[in-house]
């Protein structure tokens, strides 16, 4: 993508994004609400769903990326120095991918159990 | 580079009147950047969730403290906050609601719903 149009890739991202959150979302609202897991077995069971397990990866990438496209507004909205900027976002963007990287030990360890 | 003379900037928060999809719009951030910030306890809570029955025990009995009750609570109502003020924003992008009467009731619709649909959940999932 061209440098012009890098502001778009961002826009883009967000919005779908957020539908996938808005749909997984709502999917897990209407299982904990129908039949939340009552024990430790059937909690880990769902997760090990294959459809579940790639739903959930789905929906940590996203709402991962998410959170990095916001906060990045942000941060270039208020944080002006730019060292602080770049320090800042560095930092953030090392702890968004630690928490990627966990949640996927923790969605592929449900798997193998 | 021609004129870098700083332009006039008036930023008394008390004298300026923010109107209601400004309002709604500021909750959308302030809820967006708190929500980022609590992505890793919430990655903590599903990681302690599998780790075993003692883990999720833990889990359950933390969800169960009254404080966390509040906690959770507040959480939801900035999710709900963020989630239906991003659905106005999808829509505004597909041009509904971008007219002046509807974008103001829309504004002022998610900011008064997001704490009902957030009770209303909690009861559900409690």
């Amino acid at each position: 993508m061209s440098r012009r149009a890098s502001g778009l890739k961002a826009w883009f991202l967000q919005r779908a994004s957020a539908i996938y959150l808005i749909l997984f979302f709502l999917y897990m609202l209407l299982h904990f609400i129908a039949d939340a897991p009552a024990d430790h077995a059937a909690w880990q069971s769902w997760v090990a769903q294959p459809l579940v397990g790639f739903g959930l990866l789905l929906f940590f990438a996203s709402l991962l990326l998410h959170a990095w496209v916001g906060i990045r507004d942000v941060v270039i909205d208020y944080v002006h120095p730019t060292a602080i900027r770049v320090s800042v976002l560095t930092a953030i963007g090392f702890v968004l991918i630690g928490c990627a990287l966990w949640v996927l030990q923790v969605i592929i360890l449900a798997h193998v159990a | 580079m021609l004129d870098t003379k700083p332009r006039p900037v008036f930023l008394n928060l008390f004298k300026i009147r923010l109107p209601m999809a400004g309002i709604m719009s500021i909750i959308h951030r302030a809820t967006g950047v708190v929500m980022v910030l609590c992505i890793p306890l919430l990655i903590y809570l599903f990681d302690l969730s599998l780790s075993g029955a003692d883990g999720f025990a833990a889990v359950k009995a933390i969800l169960g403290v009254g404080l966390v009750k509040l906690i959770l609570f507040l959480m939801l109502w900035a999710l709900m906050h963020h989630l239906l003020a991003g659905i106005r924003y999808l829509l505004i992008d597909i041009d509904i609601g971008v007219e002046k009467p509807l974008f103001r009731q829309t504004a002022l619709a998610v900011t008064v719903a997001a704490p009902v649909v957030a009770l209303i959940l909690l009861g559900g999932l409690l």
